[in-house]
């Protein structure tokens, strides 16, 4: 019989709110060891409420909640010597250099002088920051800032590593050695818990991913099994007449129109029977198409689909 | 055990950062010994020569009013002190660097004692450079070595007691810019006691604030231990004052710094 696999982070009816504005309301959240775990959700769903309460930062109102094997509340200092965490906001010294701050982490860690230069020296190398290492962080740009946030958070080699949106503010070649240096971790047997605006982060890294929606998990699972989710994919059309979209909207499975740019969304899986179907359909309606364009379901679209204001539900 | 060696490695660590901050921005420790310096000069050159006459010193006036006048002049540099511990307290509470200590396994007094010792030593050396310069131009104290030891006794006390005042307030304080004018009312306490002109020589009811505000009794301390005139009770009040205002800051920031610190 196989066990289970053990659990980094588990918690059980997390609550917190703020004031009468019920932020969590009672979450459940499992991460194995050793997996990346993505929290998704739209502006203000809680995710950094999340990741501040997990990582002893701000105390839940209610929930049972353990990470690394300890209990939140009644052994947080065992909690902080396993984890590594970097916010949604920059949290470096600016007055520091770039050296300094990863020196200053390492001795707050208590690792020997040898062991803390080497661990900076390697950090700096990872995240493409040698060049700047000796200039103080206040004079570094808002992605250099973010590469050293990130670097920081990974002295002393901690087992479970919180990001919250890890790659804002990141070009494309940084975003994507973060996602190469998350993999290594992984590869390692760190866990990571990370929340993200970029779906295709969620979908490239993840191996479970979380949906979050006024405080409330509205769907979770592996990317694939999200997707599975929301029916379909769709078309889009484009015309170049109003008539020619009219007369398409009222014979098609509309999903959406748009007037002033002769847009039509259908309903359509993209396999080549249904294609077939919807353009011999036209057809016998004289309805000449301009442009089409095929969507297989994406995580943007079970975002859309799955979260949204209370009146647009 | 691995408490008191995290407390201690922690401090020191939190002690190096404070350093390195003065070091990048000198422009705070300038302003710590530049107030006192400039207003030693100001009194001694500008009106030394007048109020020396008026306090009834012996042969110059001038040469008499630096004697007089330096031990009130060296605790005007808590002022500047004061200032710019607030001012950096209340300026790295809103840093997100701070939310980064907190959730590290760290001795948490430390992000403050950092705070407490760097700017215990940057003010008693401020102090030690501000007597150096009154001794440059005529000041000529009689202390022997113990009275000096006995000073700088006082000194430190002081200090104390006025930085943990600093962090509290830099912690009470919304921001930096708040944080700066919160330590002003300390700048005028030497003037308003005994440490520019007797306090003899003021209307009653400014003497009465004068002589029972807790500079006059340290300047008079001071006064007695390097010029030799009589302390009396002063010595005793200084001490009450200084550990008193001491342990009273210690707590409000401790209190402060813990509800600040899980919101
Ligand atoms: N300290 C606070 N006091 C009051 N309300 C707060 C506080 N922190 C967060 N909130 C509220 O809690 C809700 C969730 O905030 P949170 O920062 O967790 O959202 P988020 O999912 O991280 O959003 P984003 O994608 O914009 O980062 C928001 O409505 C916010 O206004
Ligand atoms: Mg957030």
């Amino acid at each position: 019989m196989i066990s289970p696999p053990p659990m980094a982070i588990t918690a059980t009816g997390l609550r917190k709110s703020y004031g009468d504005q019920v932020v969590l309301d009672g979450i459940d959240l499992r991460v194995a060891e050793g997996t990346i775990f993505a929290l998704l959700g739209p502006n203000g769903a809680g995710k950094t409420t999340a990741v501040q309460i997990l990582s002893t930062l701000i105390r839940a109102e209610a929930g049972q909640l353990e990470v690394a094997g300890h209990d939140l509340t009644r052994e947080p200092d065992a909690v902080r010597a396993a984890i590594g965490v970097t916010g949604q906001f920059a949290a470096v010294d600016n007055f520091l250099t770039g050296e300094e701050n990863l020196r200053l982490m390492a001795n707050l860690h208590h690792l020997d002088r040898a062991e803390g230069k080497r661990q900076a020296a390697g950090l700096l190398e990872q995240f493409d920051l040698v060049d700047a290492a000796r200039k103080p962080a206040a004079t570094y740009s808002g992605g250099m800032r973010r590469r050293l946030d990130l670097a920081m958070g990974l002295v002393g080699q901690p087992r479970i590593i919180f990001l919250d949106e890890p790659t804002t503010g990141l070009d494309p070649r940084s975003r994507r050695t973060m996602w190469q240096i998350i993999r290594e971790l992984v590869a390692g047997g760190v866990t990571i818990f990370l929340t993200t605006q970029y779906l295709e982060e969620a979908d490239q890294l993840a191996d479970r991913i979380a949906l979050l929606d006024h405080g409330k998990l509205v769907a979770e699972g592996t990317a694939d099994e999200l997707k599975r989710m929301v029916p379909g994919g769709h078309v889009s059309l484009r015309f170049g007449d109003p008539w020619a979209l009219d007369t398409a909207a009222r014979v098609l499975d509309t999903l959406s129109r748009d007037d002033d740019e002769l847009l039509l969304s259908v309903r359509n899986d993209g396999r080549v029977k249904s294609l077939r179907d919807l353009l011999d359909r036209l057809d016998a309606n004289a309805v000449e198409v301009d442009e089409l364009s095929i969507h297989t379901p994406d995580l943007d679209d079970v975002f859309l689909a799955l979260t949204g204001t209370e009146s647009e539900r | 055990m691995s408490t008191l060696r995290y407390a201690v490695s922690d401090s020191s660590t939190m002690l190096r950062r404070q350093f390195l901050h003065m070091l990048r921005y000198p422009s705070m420790s300038l302003f710590i010994v530049g107030i006192p310096i400039v207003f030693l000069l100001l009194f001694v050159y500008v009106f030394g020569g007048t109020l020396g006459n008026g306090i009834g010193g012996t042969g110059d006036g001038r040469a008499a009013y630096v004697n007089y006048v330096t031990p009130g002049v060296v605790l005007l540099t808590v002022v500047g002190a004061a200032t710019a511990t607030a001012v950096s307290v209340a300026m790295d509470m809103t840093e997100g660097i701070i939310a980064r200590f907190r959730t590290m396994a760290i001795f948490r007094p430390s992000i403050l004692t950092g705070h407490v010792i760097g700017s215990m030593v940057t003010t008693l050396l401020g102090m030690a450079l501000v007597i150096g310069v009154a001794l440059l131009i005529g000041f000529r104290p009689t202390a022997n070595v113990v009275e000096w030891f006995a000073v700088a006794g006082v000194l430190t006390l002081l200090v104390l007691a006025v930085t943990w005042l600093s962090v509290a307030l830099g912690l009470a304080a919304k921001g930096a810019e708040s944080a700066s004018n919160m330590p002003m009312p300390l700048m005028l306490l030497p003037f308003l006691g005994s440490g520019f002109v007797p306090t003899e020589s003021m209307p009653t009811w400014l003497r009465w604030f004068a002589e029972y505000q807790p500079f006059t009794p340290i300047i008079e301390t001071l006064r007695g231990l390097l010029m030799g005139t009589p302390i009396g009770d002063s010595a005793w009040q200084t001490v009450g004052w200084c550990v008193g205002g001491t342990v009273v800051c210690f707590f409000w920031s401790r209190s402060l710094f813990n509800k600040r610190s899980d919101r």
